[in-house]
Protein backbone atom coordinates (compact mmCIF):
# COMPACT_ATOMS: atom_id res chain seq x y z
CA UNK A 1 0.00 0.00 0.00
CA UNK A 2 1.12 3.86 -0.87
CA UNK A 3 1.63 6.39 1.43
CA UNK A 4 -1.02 7.93 -0.98
CA UNK A 5 -3.30 5.14 -0.51
CA UNK A 6 -3.27 5.67 3.21
CA UNK A 7 -3.74 9.29 3.05
CA UNK A 8 -6.49 8.99 0.66
CA UNK A 9 -8.54 6.61 2.68
CA UNK A 10 -9.01 9.04 5.74
CA UNK A 11 -11.15 10.96 2.43
CA UNK A 12 -13.93 8.11 2.79
CA UNK A 13 -17.37 9.84 3.73
CA UNK A 14 -19.07 7.57 6.05
CA UNK A 15 -15.76 5.14 6.43
CA UNK A 16 -16.72 4.38 10.33
CA UNK A 17 -19.76 5.58 10.10
CA UNK A 18 -20.63 1.91 11.35
CA UNK A 19 -17.47 1.17 13.07
CA UNK A 20 -14.24 0.12 11.80
CA UNK A 21 -14.28 -2.23 8.46
CA UNK A 22 -18.16 -2.02 7.88
CA UNK A 23 -18.64 -4.90 5.31
CA UNK A 24 -21.74 -4.28 2.92
CA UNK A 25 -24.29 -7.46 2.28
CA UNK A 26 -24.33 -8.26 -1.16
CA UNK A 27 -27.56 -6.60 -1.98
CA UNK A 28 -26.56 -3.50 -0.37
CA UNK A 29 -23.19 -3.69 -2.10
CA UNK A 30 -25.06 -3.97 -5.66
CA UNK A 31 -26.96 -0.58 -4.57
CA UNK A 32 -23.94 1.50 -3.96
CA UNK A 33 -22.15 -0.06 -7.16
CA UNK A 34 -25.10 1.42 -9.19
CA UNK A 35 -24.91 4.91 -7.04
CA UNK A 36 -20.89 5.19 -7.25
CA UNK A 37 -21.07 4.26 -11.24
CA UNK A 38 -23.52 6.97 -11.80
CA UNK A 39 -21.50 9.28 -9.90
CA UNK A 40 -17.77 7.88 -11.32
CA UNK A 41 -19.13 7.86 -14.95
CA UNK A 42 -20.78 11.24 -14.69
CA UNK A 43 -17.30 12.64 -13.27
CA UNK A 44 -15.39 10.95 -16.17
CA UNK A 45 -17.90 13.13 -18.47
CA UNK A 46 -17.41 16.34 -16.60
CA UNK A 47 -13.95 15.73 -16.47
CA UNK A 48 -13.75 16.08 -20.74
CA UNK A 49 -14.17 19.21 -20.37
CA UNK A 50 -11.39 20.59 -18.90
CA UNK A 51 -9.18 23.25 -21.23
CA UNK A 52 -12.05 22.89 -23.54
CA UNK A 53 -15.20 24.75 -21.46
CA UNK A 54 -16.42 28.53 -22.85
CA UNK A 55 -14.18 30.44 -20.47
CA UNK A 56 -11.55 29.38 -18.06
CA UNK A 57 -14.04 30.19 -15.16
CA UNK A 58 -16.14 27.31 -16.29
CA UNK A 59 -13.38 24.88 -16.76
CA UNK A 60 -13.10 25.14 -13.23
CA UNK A 61 -16.57 24.85 -11.93
CA UNK A 62 -17.36 22.05 -14.09
CA UNK A 63 -13.94 20.67 -12.77
CA UNK A 64 -14.44 21.16 -9.16
CA UNK A 65 -18.10 19.08 -9.80
CA UNK A 66 -16.07 16.38 -11.18
CA UNK A 67 -14.11 16.11 -8.14
CA UNK A 68 -17.07 16.03 -5.82
CA UNK A 69 -18.47 13.39 -8.02
CA UNK A 70 -15.37 11.50 -7.53
CA UNK A 71 -15.32 11.40 -4.29
CA UNK A 72 -19.05 10.79 -4.02
CA UNK A 73 -17.75 7.42 -6.49
CA UNK A 74 -14.74 6.23 -4.30
CA UNK A 75 -16.63 6.12 -0.74
CA UNK A 76 -19.76 4.04 -2.50
CA UNK A 77 -17.06 2.32 -4.55
CA UNK A 78 -15.27 1.50 -1.65
CA UNK A 79 -18.29 0.34 0.21
CA UNK A 80 -19.59 -1.97 -2.41
CA UNK A 81 -16.19 -3.60 -2.55
CA UNK A 82 -16.18 -4.60 1.02
CA UNK A 83 -18.63 -7.03 0.16
CA UNK A 84 -16.11 -9.09 -2.26
CA UNK A 85 -13.04 -8.05 -0.99
CA UNK A 86 -12.52 -5.38 -4.17
CA UNK A 87 -10.92 -1.75 -3.49
CA UNK A 88 -12.24 0.89 -5.31
CA UNK A 89 -9.56 0.45 -7.50
CA UNK A 90 -10.42 -2.96 -8.40
CA UNK A 91 -14.00 -1.90 -9.44
CA UNK A 92 -13.36 1.66 -11.56
CA UNK A 93 -10.84 0.19 -13.60
CA UNK A 94 -10.98 -4.01 -13.93
CA UNK A 95 -14.80 -4.47 -14.80
CA UNK A 96 -16.35 -4.00 -18.23
CA UNK A 97 -19.04 -2.59 -19.86
CA UNK A 98 -21.46 -5.50 -19.09
CA UNK A 99 -20.74 -4.69 -15.20
CA UNK A 100 -21.62 -1.29 -14.71
CA UNK A 101 -24.73 -0.26 -13.57
CA UNK A 102 -24.96 3.47 -13.95
CA UNK A 103 -28.10 4.31 -15.34
CA UNK A 104 -27.84 5.32 -19.31
CA UNK A 105 -28.54 9.53 -19.07
CA UNK A 106 -24.79 9.10 -16.78
CA UNK A 107 -23.30 8.22 -20.27
CA UNK A 108 -24.79 10.49 -22.72
CA UNK A 109 -22.11 12.64 -24.58
CA UNK A 110 -21.08 15.67 -23.21
CA UNK A 111 -22.45 17.43 -26.80
CA UNK A 112 -22.08 21.45 -26.94
CA UNK A 113 -22.17 23.28 -23.46
CA UNK A 114 -26.17 23.22 -23.09
CA UNK A 115 -26.42 19.59 -23.51
CA UNK A 116 -23.81 19.02 -20.16
CA UNK A 117 -25.81 21.61 -18.22
CA UNK A 118 -29.21 20.01 -19.74
CA UNK A 119 -27.90 16.68 -18.34
CA UNK A 120 -26.55 18.37 -15.22
CA UNK A 121 -29.68 19.63 -14.29
CA UNK A 122 -31.91 16.83 -14.66
CA UNK A 123 -28.84 14.59 -12.69
CA UNK A 124 -28.01 16.61 -9.90
CA UNK A 125 -32.15 17.93 -9.10
CA UNK A 126 -32.14 13.81 -8.94
CA UNK A 127 -29.48 13.32 -6.93
CA UNK A 128 -30.39 16.00 -4.50
CA UNK A 129 -33.62 14.21 -3.89
CA UNK A 130 -31.92 11.06 -3.56
CA UNK A 131 -29.50 11.69 -1.49
CA UNK A 132 -31.04 13.80 1.12
CA UNK A 133 -33.66 10.89 1.50
CA UNK A 134 -30.77 8.64 1.45
CA UNK A 135 -29.31 10.13 4.94
CA UNK A 136 -32.04 8.80 6.71
CA UNK A 137 -30.85 5.24 5.39
CA UNK A 138 -30.65 3.08 8.31
CA UNK A 139 -27.53 1.69 6.68
CA UNK A 140 -25.13 4.29 8.88
CA UNK A 141 -22.34 4.18 5.56
CA UNK A 142 -25.14 4.78 2.78
CA UNK A 143 -26.22 7.70 5.49
CA UNK A 144 -22.81 8.87 6.66
CA UNK A 145 -21.94 9.61 2.32
CA UNK A 146 -25.02 10.26 1.18
CA UNK A 147 -24.89 12.99 4.19
CA UNK A 148 -21.92 14.60 2.71
CA UNK A 149 -22.64 14.09 -0.99
CA UNK A 150 -26.22 15.89 -0.30
CA UNK A 151 -24.65 19.50 0.41
CA UNK A 152 -22.41 19.23 -2.87
CA UNK A 153 -25.15 17.78 -5.22
CA UNK A 154 -27.04 20.80 -3.63
CA UNK A 155 -24.36 23.03 -5.15
CA UNK A 156 -24.13 21.23 -8.30
CA UNK A 157 -28.05 22.00 -9.05
CA UNK A 158 -27.69 25.52 -8.40
CA UNK A 159 -25.31 25.71 -11.03
CA UNK A 160 -26.69 24.10 -13.93
CA UNK A 161 -30.26 26.11 -12.93
CA UNK A 162 -28.32 29.01 -13.01
CA UNK A 163 -26.97 28.30 -16.55
CA UNK A 164 -30.59 27.15 -17.90
CA UNK A 165 -31.58 30.23 -16.98
CA UNK A 166 -29.10 32.21 -18.78
CA UNK A 167 -28.78 30.14 -22.04
CA UNK A 168 -32.64 29.88 -22.41
CA UNK A 169 -33.08 33.59 -22.18
CA UNK A 170 -29.81 34.64 -23.76
CA UNK A 171 -29.48 34.63 -27.51
CA UNK A 172 -31.41 32.75 -30.44
CA UNK A 173 -28.45 31.06 -30.52
CA UNK A 174 -27.98 29.50 -26.94
CA UNK A 175 -31.99 29.66 -26.47
CA UNK A 176 -32.12 27.43 -29.49
CA UNK A 177 -29.32 24.97 -28.23
CA UNK A 178 -30.71 24.61 -25.00
CA UNK A 179 -34.01 23.74 -26.11
CA UNK A 180 -32.40 21.01 -28.11
CA UNK A 181 -30.56 19.66 -25.16
CA UNK A 182 -33.37 19.44 -22.97
CA UNK A 183 -35.54 17.45 -25.66
CA UNK A 184 -32.61 15.68 -26.18
CA UNK A 185 -32.33 14.22 -22.71
CA UNK A 186 -35.50 14.32 -21.63
CA UNK A 187 -35.76 10.60 -22.64
CA UNK A 188 -32.98 9.06 -20.50
CA UNK A 189 -34.71 10.93 -17.06
CA UNK A 190 -37.34 8.20 -16.57
CA UNK A 191 -34.80 5.10 -16.27
CA UNK A 192 -33.64 7.45 -12.80
CA UNK A 193 -36.95 6.56 -11.15
CA UNK A 194 -37.42 2.69 -12.05
CA UNK A 195 -37.97 0.39 -9.11
CA UNK A 196 -36.93 -3.00 -9.10
CA UNK A 197 -36.47 -6.18 -6.28
CA UNK A 198 -33.19 -4.85 -5.11
CA UNK A 199 -34.78 -1.47 -4.44
CA UNK A 200 -37.58 -2.94 -3.02
CA UNK A 201 -36.36 -4.93 -1.09
CA UNK A 202 -33.88 -2.65 0.42
CA UNK A 203 -36.25 0.40 0.82
CA UNK A 204 -38.50 -2.38 3.04
CA UNK A 205 -35.60 -2.48 5.76
CA UNK A 206 -35.17 1.45 4.99
CA UNK A 207 -31.51 0.86 3.77
CA UNK A 208 -32.37 2.38 0.11
CA UNK A 209 -34.59 4.91 -1.53
CA UNK A 210 -37.34 4.09 -4.03
CA UNK A 211 -36.22 6.07 -7.09
CA UNK A 212 -40.34 6.05 -7.66
CA UNK A 213 -40.83 7.70 -4.28
CA UNK A 214 -38.30 10.92 -5.98
CA UNK A 215 -40.56 11.45 -9.10
CA UNK A 216 -42.78 13.85 -7.38
CA UNK A 217 -40.26 16.17 -5.80
CA UNK A 218 -37.86 15.68 -8.84
CA UNK A 219 -41.00 16.92 -11.54
CA UNK A 220 -41.70 20.10 -8.77
CA UNK A 221 -38.30 20.84 -9.49
CA UNK A 222 -37.70 20.56 -12.80
CA UNK A 223 -41.42 22.14 -13.50
CA UNK A 224 -40.33 25.42 -11.47
CA UNK A 225 -36.93 25.72 -13.47
CA UNK A 226 -37.90 25.01 -16.86
CA UNK A 227 -40.94 27.24 -16.15
CA UNK A 228 -38.82 30.65 -15.12
CA UNK A 229 -36.37 29.78 -18.04
CA UNK A 230 -39.87 29.64 -20.22
CA UNK A 231 -38.56 26.42 -21.64
CA UNK A 232 -41.01 23.44 -22.21
CA UNK A 233 -40.75 19.84 -21.82
CA UNK A 234 -41.02 17.82 -25.29
CA UNK A 235 -44.29 16.28 -26.53
CA UNK A 236 -44.98 14.38 -29.21
CA UNK A 237 -42.25 12.37 -30.91
CA UNK A 238 -39.44 14.20 -28.88
CA UNK A 239 -41.44 13.09 -25.96
CA UNK A 240 -40.29 9.19 -26.12
CA UNK A 241 -38.58 7.44 -22.91
CA UNK A 242 -35.60 5.47 -23.47
CA UNK A 243 -36.07 2.16 -22.17
CA UNK A 244 -33.01 2.06 -19.57
CA UNK A 245 -31.38 -1.21 -19.16
CA UNK A 246 -28.44 0.80 -17.23
CA UNK A 247 -28.90 -1.20 -13.37
CA UNK A 248 -28.95 -4.49 -14.98
CA UNK A 249 -25.45 -4.09 -17.00
CA UNK A 250 -26.97 -3.14 -21.19
CA UNK A 251 -25.95 -0.07 -21.85
CA UNK A 252 -25.92 2.61 -24.90
CA UNK A 253 -22.72 2.74 -27.62
CA UNK A 254 -21.19 5.96 -25.74
CA UNK A 255 -20.01 3.92 -22.28
CA UNK A 256 -17.53 1.55 -23.82
CA UNK A 257 -15.35 4.41 -25.41
CA UNK A 258 -15.90 6.47 -22.02
CA UNK A 259 -14.66 3.01 -19.77
CA UNK A 260 -11.88 2.49 -22.64
CA UNK A 261 -10.36 5.84 -22.12
CA UNK A 262 -10.99 5.68 -18.31
CA UNK A 263 -9.30 2.69 -17.94
CA UNK A 264 -6.42 2.16 -20.30
CA UNK A 265 -3.68 3.41 -18.05
CA UNK A 266 -4.29 1.25 -14.82
CA UNK A 267 -4.91 -1.99 -17.21
CA UNK A 268 -1.40 -0.79 -19.06
CA UNK A 269 0.57 -0.35 -15.80
CA UNK A 270 -1.08 -2.60 -13.38
CA UNK A 271 -0.91 -1.55 -9.83
CA UNK A 272 1.05 1.43 -10.84
CA UNK A 273 1.45 4.35 -8.30
CA UNK A 274 2.57 8.02 -8.60
CA UNK B 1 -2.10 47.79 -23.52
CA UNK B 2 -5.81 47.39 -22.87
CA UNK B 3 -7.31 46.66 -19.01
CA UNK B 4 -8.36 42.93 -18.98
CA UNK B 5 -12.33 42.78 -19.62
CA UNK B 6 -12.03 46.39 -22.00
CA UNK B 7 -11.43 44.24 -25.04
CA UNK B 8 -13.96 43.37 -27.32
CA UNK B 9 -12.94 39.84 -28.38
CA UNK B 10 -13.59 38.96 -24.15
CA UNK B 11 -17.52 38.87 -23.99
CA UNK B 12 -17.85 38.41 -20.29
CA UNK B 13 -16.95 41.10 -17.95
CA UNK B 14 -14.18 41.30 -15.50
CA UNK B 15 -14.87 41.29 -11.60
CA UNK B 16 -12.45 41.64 -8.83
CA UNK B 17 -13.18 38.99 -5.52
CA UNK B 18 -12.79 39.79 -2.08
CA UNK B 19 -12.68 36.78 0.41
CA UNK B 20 -13.30 37.01 4.36
CA UNK B 21 -11.40 33.99 5.67
CA UNK B 22 -12.98 34.35 9.02
CA UNK B 23 -15.31 35.78 11.31
CA UNK B 24 -14.25 39.57 12.45
CA UNK B 25 -11.80 39.83 9.82
CA UNK B 26 -12.31 42.00 6.75
CA UNK B 27 -12.71 41.17 3.18
CA UNK B 28 -9.67 40.60 1.49
CA UNK B 29 -8.97 41.49 -2.55
CA UNK B 30 -7.75 37.83 -3.41
CA UNK B 31 -7.81 38.23 -7.55
CA UNK B 32 -10.19 39.03 -10.32
CA UNK B 33 -12.72 36.88 -13.12
CA UNK B 34 -14.63 36.56 -15.88
CA UNK B 35 -18.03 36.12 -15.64
CA UNK B 36 -21.48 37.24 -17.31
CA UNK B 37 -23.36 38.22 -14.27
CA UNK B 38 -23.05 39.19 -10.56
CA UNK B 39 -24.48 35.96 -9.60
CA UNK B 40 -22.43 33.63 -11.53
CA UNK B 41 -19.59 35.95 -10.65
CA UNK B 42 -20.29 34.79 -6.95
CA UNK B 43 -20.23 31.33 -7.99
CA UNK B 44 -17.10 31.32 -9.96
CA UNK B 45 -15.17 33.00 -7.35
CA UNK B 46 -16.73 30.37 -4.83
CA UNK B 47 -15.12 27.61 -7.13
CA UNK B 48 -11.95 29.79 -8.27
CA UNK B 49 -10.96 31.00 -4.40
CA UNK B 50 -12.76 29.12 -1.88
CA UNK B 51 -11.94 25.36 -2.47
CA UNK B 52 -9.36 24.74 -0.16
CA UNK B 53 -11.70 26.30 2.38
CA UNK B 54 -9.99 29.93 2.45
CA UNK B 55 -13.05 31.57 3.19
CA UNK B 56 -16.79 32.14 4.83
CA UNK B 57 -17.91 35.10 2.57
CA UNK B 58 -17.40 36.15 -0.75
CA UNK B 59 -18.01 40.11 -2.08
CA UNK B 60 -17.43 40.39 -5.89
CA UNK B 61 -17.32 43.86 -7.75
CA UNK B 62 -17.44 44.94 -11.36
CA UNK B 63 -13.68 45.88 -12.07
CA UNK B 64 -14.90 48.55 -13.92
CA UNK B 65 -16.77 49.75 -11.02
CA UNK B 66 -13.43 50.75 -9.14
CA UNK B 67 -11.87 53.67 -9.67
CA UNK B 68 -8.24 53.59 -9.11
CA UNK B 69 -5.41 56.32 -8.06
CA UNK B 70 -3.22 57.65 -10.96
CA UNK B 71 -0.26 55.24 -11.26
CA UNK B 72 1.56 58.50 -13.16
CA UNK B 73 1.28 60.39 -9.98
CA UNK B 74 2.74 58.15 -7.85
CA UNK B 75 5.21 61.36 -6.60
CA UNK B 76 2.54 63.29 -5.73
CA UNK B 77 0.33 60.87 -4.45
CA UNK B 78 2.22 58.85 -2.57
CA UNK B 79 5.92 60.32 -1.60
CA UNK B 80 4.41 63.04 0.95
CA UNK B 81 5.04 60.47 4.04
CA UNK B 82 8.46 60.40 3.50
CA UNK B 83 10.19 62.17 5.87
CA UNK B 84 7.63 62.43 8.18
CA UNK B 85 8.42 59.83 10.70
CA UNK B 86 6.92 61.61 13.53
CA UNK B 87 3.19 60.27 11.74
CA UNK B 88 4.42 57.02 12.97
CA UNK B 89 3.78 56.32 16.72
CA UNK B 90 7.05 54.90 17.50
CA UNK B 91 8.22 58.08 18.27
CA UNK B 92 6.43 58.52 21.75
CA UNK B 93 7.40 57.15 25.30
CA UNK B 94 4.84 54.67 26.86
CA UNK B 95 3.39 56.31 29.80
CA UNK B 96 4.41 54.16 32.68
CA UNK B 97 1.81 51.98 33.80
CA UNK B 98 -0.19 51.77 30.33
CA UNK B 99 -0.91 47.99 29.33
CA UNK B 100 -1.97 46.60 25.98
CA UNK B 101 0.42 48.63 23.76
Amino acid sequence: MSVDRLALADEFAGAGAAGDGAVASADVAEYALRLGDDALVLAQQLGMWIARAPELEEDVALGNIALDLIGHARSLLHYAGTATGRSEDDLAYWRDEPEWRNAWIFEQPNGDFAHTIARQLFIATYLFELYGELSASTDPTLAAIAAKSVKEVDYHRDHATQWVLRLAGGTDESRRRMIAAVADTWPYVDELFHDDELVERLASEGVAVLPSRLREPFDEVIDAVLAEAELELPTGRTAFIASGGGRRGSHTEHLGPLLAEMQVLARQHPGASW
Amino acid sequence: MSTPGEMGTESWPLWEVFVRANRGLSHVHVGSLHAPDSDMAVRNARDLYTRRNEGVSIWVVPADAITTSDPDAKGAFFESPAGKNYRHAVYYTKSEGVKHL
